[in-house]
Parts: C-alpha cells; structure tokens; sequence
C-alpha cells in the first residue's frame, strides 16, 4: 500500500487564521473534557439519587426510578441526542424555542443538549450501581441502624452510602471513562470536539492514519490516567477489613 | 528429501520468471483486474445526483454512470466481455484508504480533487466542477457573503466550504456563528429548523437538498462563488496505464456529447428515488471543463 506518510501533518498551516491543526485537537480536547465532566457531574448527582430510590421502602419512589433507568438505559445513545437536540426543542414555548436556536450560539445550544443527553443517559447506568452497592450490604446493617434510633436521613449518610460508594468505584470508574468516549456523539450535531476535529483534520490533510492514531493515543493517555487516580483513590480509601482487602 | 526441495525451488524461479512474461504488457490495476477477472467501483450512499442508491439499493447517479463508461472500456481494453463489476460503498472517511489498500480500483462519487489528497492517490480527468454557494430562504434577505454577518451560518463538516467559511469569519472579521453539522442532510435540517439562514456548499449538493425541501419553490442558491473545485475519480498513484484508459474512457463520453445527455438526465429532470428535478443547468465553468478535460485541481 504505497500511503503518503507524514507525522509532520499536525504543524502545518489550517489555512484559518494562524491556526497549525494541532490547535484543532487542542480546541477538540478542551470540549470534549468539558462535555465529559458536565455530563458526569448530572449522571452522578442525579444517578445517586435515583439509586437510593430504588433501595426505598417507598414502592412508588422505587418504581419511579425503575422506570427512569428502564427508559433512559433502553434507547440508543444516538436516538436520545436527536430527541434533545431537535426535538425538544421544538416542544418549547416559542420565545424560549426562539432563544435557544437563535439567540444562543450554535455551540451553546448543542453543548446544553449533549451535555443534558448524556447526563441523564449516564445517571440511569449510575443508578443500578449506587442500588448494587447499597443492596451488597448486609441487611444487617440497616437493622442494626435503625435499632440505635437513626434516622433513615441519618442511616444512608452515615452507614449505607460511604460503604456503598467505596463498593462500586470500579464500576463508577468505567462509567466515566465511558461518558469520556461516549462524549464523541456531540460531533454528529455540529460540536467540534476531539473526533469532530479529527475528522475535519482527516479530510483537509489526505493523512488519515496520522490523524486517527493521534486522536486515539489523546483518548487512550486521558482513559488510562483517569483510571490510575482513580485506583489510587480507591486505595486510599479502602477501609481496612472491608471487602477482602488485605487491610492495606 | 533435499533434491526434492531444489527441484522445487527451480520450478518455481522458473514459474515466477514466466507469468510476467506471458502478460509482459499489464502492470498495476489492469493487471490485478485481469487477475481477479473483478473490477472494483467505489460508490457513495447518498451524493445525489452523482452517486447513491436507488430503492433497491443499486448504486446510480451521474458519477456512476461515467464509473460505468470507464468499465466498458476497460472490458474491450483487457478483452474480456464478462469481466465483473462490482461495487464497493466508501465514505469520506474510507474512500482513500480504500483506494489505496487495493479494496477499491475507481472511486467517482463527488470527490474533490485537491493537492493534499494528490499525496495520496491520483485523479482521472476531472468530471464536474462546483462552485460554493449559499442556499436560504427567499425571505431571509440574504443575497451574499456579506450579508451573514453576525448570524447563524452552517456547513458541513470537513468540506471546503467549512474552512472557507471559518477563514473569512476570521479575515473579514465577521463574527459570524458557524454550524458544521456532520453531513449535507443534516445542514439542511439545521436551515429548515432556523438554526441559520444560510447554509453554505458545493452548489450542485445545494440545488440537491433544495429538491428535497418540503416547499422548494421558498429556497434560492444565492451569492458570488468563493471557490471551484473540480471533481474527480480516484485511483492509485503511479499507475499511468490505468489512468490512460480510465482518461481516454471519460475523454470519449465528452467528445462524443454523451456527457450532455448524462448532464440533462441526472440534473435537468426528475431523479430517482423521490422523482425530484434538480433544475441545475449546466455551469460555463463545466462546459469548459468538458471541452477541455484536466486532471489538475481547480483553483
């Protein structure tokens, strides 16, 4: 296969401005992190929340949750992004429809929608593991809280939900290295983040391999860092005696 | 057990010495198609008119047309009646490395033919040329470039007009909000719904999504064009003798005026699938070109 390579290609000229396309990936990495941890940041506040309601006595709290994770864990990322970006929309009030495809800047508009898509996307997921890890407990322990007159406020604060959290950080960890992945879906409504940037790089240079294999080494370095700190973390907040862990 | 292998490394010095001598003349492509007795055509999914499906998911359009003349032309070149054709769907994204790797023998979709690109891969004569324009609505008042400062403009992603358009934002100084949605469908989507008054393009893709607008009687291309691009088939780099036949081929259909009637099918009457005309008269920048045919970028 005679391919033209050139690794020299992310210093050349973008023929905007004095940008280089290197300064593409850059701008590309800025939103992606953006979207990624503005998304998190709803999928965990929320996700937790959701979690704890299905582990309620209160049946119609649980079945709300249920109900929120069957739906929002049941269809496609990619059909949830078009309902949000352009139907949702639609379904608004005039002057606020008005706003937000006009006055808003296009950005603006298709951050707040992706961002809104994945968090909720990614809550439904932190849902059923916040419940797992509540649910690993020993039924015990919520005896034995309310017997020394907790209240139920008192018993998820202090008992339930430390021990829980620390039970399911690894599987919290793939959440959020998959809302990083996942983030790349706000290329396809016109948010210019790592892979739309990679894209557009890959057509203006003809060097398509150059530019993917920087793109996936920019996302594999981010994945395989956040998974580092977030081991340590989990070591560092280990309890010893808890989950066979050697008491470290 | 040892004679046996010599005997056999001999034959086969002796074999690998012969074949090329028996088709001393084939090299590159035409050899390789001679080989497989399979010629391999790259054809989009949705560049309408130049190359997309029909409603029973057969490539068409003006593109595979031409893609079809050069096939002939290969057959009669190779002497071989039932060669096969067969189709290959590339996308932006795969159609060089396609090329390239071999999957693929001629790709004619509605390619650009660009300097960066010739690094990679070679053109054939070129077989249309655009140029960029805006598409919006009768009533929005926009008549030119000019008039989009400071509003709501889309693109698609990783065309010439996104660069084109981002360049002057930032030369003009135009403040101008760029969309880039990720395909030419989508753009449209994004003018209709009135995220942006004006979406910019290649003009025959414009007059295209206009034939499929709801009304396309309130749509109207407008403004001076920022740029000509001729568009080209792509095949492998250093391969003279396929070009040759693959010119020669495009070359004969212009000639001849057959690309006339190939123009007034796929741009100046109703289209598969829906039946839409794309009322897209001929340009004197294409008619030049067809009188002249070039393999070198526009521009």
């Amino acid at each position: 296969m005679n391919y033209h390579w050139n690794w020299g290609v992310f210093f050349k000229s973008t023929g905007v401005g004095s940008e280089i396309y290197l300064n593409w990936f850059v701008s590309g990495l800025g939103w992606t992190l953006a979207i990624a941890l503005t998304g998190w940041a709803i999928a965990l506040l929320l996700g937790s929340v959701l979690g704890v309601m299905r582990t309620l006595e209160e049946g119609w709290l649980a079945r709300i949750a249920a109900v929120y994770v069957a739906v929002f864990r049941n269809i496609p990322l990619l059909v949830q992004l078009f309902f949000w970006y352009f139907m949702v929309p639609d379904l608004l009030p005039t002057p606020l429809e008005t706003w937000f495809k006009q006055d808003l800047s296009p950005g603006a508009s298709a951050f707040v929608s992706v961002v809104i898509c994945l968090g909720l996307f990614t809550a439904a997921r932190v849902a059923e593991q916040v419940r797992t890890g509540i649910e690993a407990l020993p039924r015990g322990q919520v005896n034995a809280g309310l017997a020394i007159g907790l209240t139920r406020v008192q018993l998820y604060r202090h008992v339930l939900l430390p021990q829980a959290f620390r039970i399911v950080i690894p599987p919290l960890t793939s959440e959020f290295l998959n809302i990083i992945k996942n983030s790349s879906v706000a290329s396809l409504i016109g948010l210019m983040d790592l892979l739309a940037q990679t894209k557009q790089t890959a057509e203006y240079t003809a060097n398509i391999f150059e530019v993917f294999t920087l793109a996936t080494l920019i996302y594999f370095v981010i994945n395989m860092g956040f998974m580092k700190l977030m081991n340590r973390v989990e070591n560092s907040v280990r309890i010893p005696g808890m989950m066979g862990g050697s008491g470290k | 057990m040892h004679f046996n292998k010599r005997v056999l490394c001999a034959a086969t010095l002796v074999a690998m010495t012969i074949t090329p001598a028996m088709s001393a003349e084939l090299t590159g492509t035409l050899k390789k198609i001679k080989d497989s007795g399979t010629l391999v055509l790259g054809n989009r999914d949705s560049s309408i008119p130049f190359s997309y499906y029909d409603n029973n998911q057969k490539p068409i359009g003006f593109s595979v047309d031409l893609a079809n003349k050069v096939a002939e032309q290969v057959k009669k070149e190779l002497k071989m009646p039932t060669l096969q054709v067969r189709y290959n769907l590339v996308t932006s994204q795969t159609r060089i490395p396609l090329v390239q790797n071999g999957t693929v023998d001629l790709e004619c979709g509605s390619t650009t033919n660009n300097v960066e690109r010739q690094q990679q891969v070679a053109f054939s004569v070129g077989i249309f040329q655009i140029g960029t324009q805006l598409l919006t609505r009768k009533t929005s008042g926009v008549k030119d470039f000019a008039d989009l400062a400071g509003k709501n403009v889309v693109t698609t992603a990783g065309t010439t007009s996104a660069r084109l358009l981002s360049a002057m934002n930032v030369d003009k100084k135009m403040n101008m909000n760029i969309i880039q949605a990720k395909d030419h469908g989508e753009s449209f989507q994004m003018l209709e719904s009135g995220r942006a008054v004006a979406f910019m393009m290649d003009d025959a893709l414009l007059y295209g999504e206009m034939a499929k607008a709801k009304s396309p009687a309130e749509w109207v291309v407008t403004g001076r064009a920022q740029s000509h691009e001729n568009y080209g088939c792509m095949l492998r780099k250093d391969d003279p003798a396929f070009k040759k036949v693959v010119d020669d081929a495009l070359k004969a259909v212009y000639k001849s005026g057959e690309v006339n009637a190939l123009y007034k099918k796929w741009f100046m009457s109703p289209v598969p699938p829906k039946g839409l005309n794309l009322n897209f008269p001929m340009s004197a920048d294409l008619k030049a070109l067809f009188a002249n045919p070039t393999d070198k970028a526009a521009d």
